[in-house]
């Protein structure tokens, strides 16, 4: 078992990072632009993200490599690259982790749907298994599978993440508020359907990412805690609901709001917490403040 | 004739594709709007009815029911793909002039944005309710747009984000359509976007879900 987990398993509460692609926007990523291509063309900018979120007191950080599969490196004329982009995006947050801190290596969808029959499974799997290797390779602690909306989809990449590599597998999908006041993602997965299947797989921590603030996530844990009161929990949540107004995009949920619903998401049974679309090291040094005087 | 284009609407509905289809289990070994448009045409039913009294409501009920979070994006594709399947059979009428469409559609995601699921979603549910729908596909600049509506008069524009950054791009495509062809009407979707921002683009319509954009074509086609 890792030591990531090992950690969990003793009661601690970690903290992850916070957003990566608004972060890079700010940086001066365009529109258009492939986000995990700036592994290769400008590491110090990557380099300086994850140094940002170590330095806020973060347990352990993502890598820049959310859409760095084949499908969507493919977009950008860049589907030979995977390895080096994924390896290269392993290293630079190793190196702003260095020994001590865990390194996350992320894994977003592939944007095709199996029943549409726009890929099969065994691409799928064969694509996951690819990112994930060239992962490890880089130095990862973790694989982390996450914004899925698609169960299938999700499970083959557990699948694929576990059977291929060392690293512990965390998969966080993303969901919405429905009229109903059920949560329910994209194509219609409660996360009490996500349980089973994705611990089943092989999953070694659940969860949601994304979404619609941190209020939200609190009622997704203990919805996730009636089913499974083991497997630990890890949470993603971005800052709200983006508002845009002349060219600049802001988010409602400032770093003190989120922090102060730290305790009632460890309450309901969240062992990671981190951010998602909006958050800033801010944002992650208040969490991590939060935790630590739990 | 009733009977035969109230069950392909149900097909349409529920997603029956064919026969062999075993999706939904409820309506496992039954034809499918396949096999039932084949059988409407050559019993004689006019493509024009195929289309108003069979796949426009099918899509209708299911657009309604995703509306209402009765059912998620995979049984709006299933539909759709029912859809689809019936289309290929009423297409060559269409192109004989012996069916209508009620106009023409031209959809794409903006520039600097390449998801596609929520533009082929909004795509399906007007082609399946009586529109020729141009997709121009993801990343789609001002001058393509443009091109697509000097080539169909008349013709509405949807346009499609997913990703907060490029509602600047929604927001420039808007404004150079307005310009070019002021009397175009564009329609907006997508997760980031809501009608504030639409009344602030200066585009004609928003709707979080795609019978919205339906209802609001069929307003400016009655």
């Amino acid at each position: 078992m890792s030591k990531i987990i090992d950690e969990i398993k003793l009661g601690k509460v970690l903290v992850s990072d916070g957003a990566w692609g608004t972060f890079l926007q700010q940086k001066g990523l365009l529109p258009g632009e492939c986000p995990e291509e700036w592994n290769l063309s400008r590491p110090g900018d990557v380099l300086s993200i994850a140094q940002s979120y170590i330095d806020a007191g973060a347990d352990m950080v993502e890598t820049n490599s959310f859409g760095a599969n084949y499908f969507k490196l493919k977009n950008y004329g860049l589907e030979n690259k995977v390895y080096e982009i994924n390896k290269t995006a392993a290293e630079l947050s190793r190196k702003a982790a260095g020994a001590d801190r865990y390194v996350l290596g992320s894994v977003g969808p592939t944007g095709k749907l199996l029943m549409m029959e726009e890929v099969t499974e065994d691409e799928l799997y064969d694509t996951f298994k690819q990112q994930s290797l060239a992962l490890e390779a880089g130095g990862v602690d973790a694989i982390v599978i996450e914004t899925m909306t698609d169960l299938d989809e999700a499970r083959i990449a557990v699948k694929a993440a576990k059977e291929n590599t060392g690293c512990a597998v965390f998969c966080t999908m993303t969901f919405d508020k429905i009229l109903t006041g059920e949560y329910r993602t994209m194509m219609g997965i409660s996360p009490v359907e996500m349980v089973d299947i994705l611990v089943g797989a092989g999953a070694d921590v659940i969860g949601a990412n994304c979404g619609n603030g941190i209020a939200n996530m609190i009622e997704i844990v203990k919805e996730i805690r009636q089913v499974n009161a083991i497997v630990p929990v890890l949470i993603h949540a971005n800052a709200g609901m983006p508002h845009y107004c002349d060219g600049v995009t802001t988010f409602p949920e400032s770093p003190t709001d989120m922090a102060g619903r730290v305790k009632e998401l460890v309450l309901a049974g969240a062992n990671i917490i981190g951010g998602c679309c909006g958050t800033t090291p801010d944002h992650i040094c208040q969490v991590h403040h939060a935790v630590k005087s739990l | 004739m009733e009977e035969l284009l109230s069950k392909l609407a149900e097909c349409v509905e529920f997603g029956k594709i064919n026969i062999a289809s075993p999706y939904p289990p409820q309506m496992k070994g039954q034809e499918g709007a396949d096999e039932i448009t084949r059988k409407a045409l050559d019993q004689g039913v006019h493509p024009q009815d195929i289309l108003s009294k069979g796949l426009m409501p099918g899509m209708e009920r299911i657009g309604i029911k995703f509306r209402e979070n009765k059912v998620f994006v995979p049984q709006v594709l299933m539909s759709a793909k029912a859809m689809s399947t019936a289309m290929i059979h009423l297409k060559p009428h269409f192109l004989s002039g012996a069916a209508k469409q009620k106009g023409t559609f031209i959809i794409g995601t903006v520039q600097g944005d390449l998801h596609d699921i929520g533009k082929n979603l909004v795509s399906m549910m007007v082609e399946g309710n009586g529109y020729n729908v141009v997709d121009l596909g993801t990343d789609v600049a001002s001058d393509k747009f443009i091109a697509a509506i000097k080539e169909h008069p008349g013709a509405f524009v949807g346009l499609s984000a997913l990703l907060t950054t490029t509602m600047a791009s929604m927001e420039k495509i808007t404004k150079d359509i307005k310009a070019a062809l002021p009397d175009t009407v564009v329609t907006i979707g997508g997760a980031p976007v809501n009608n504030d921002f639409c009344q602030k683009i200066g585009a004609d319509c928003y709707s979080p879900d795609p019978q919205g954009i339906v209802e609001f074509l069929n307003s400016k086609v009655a």
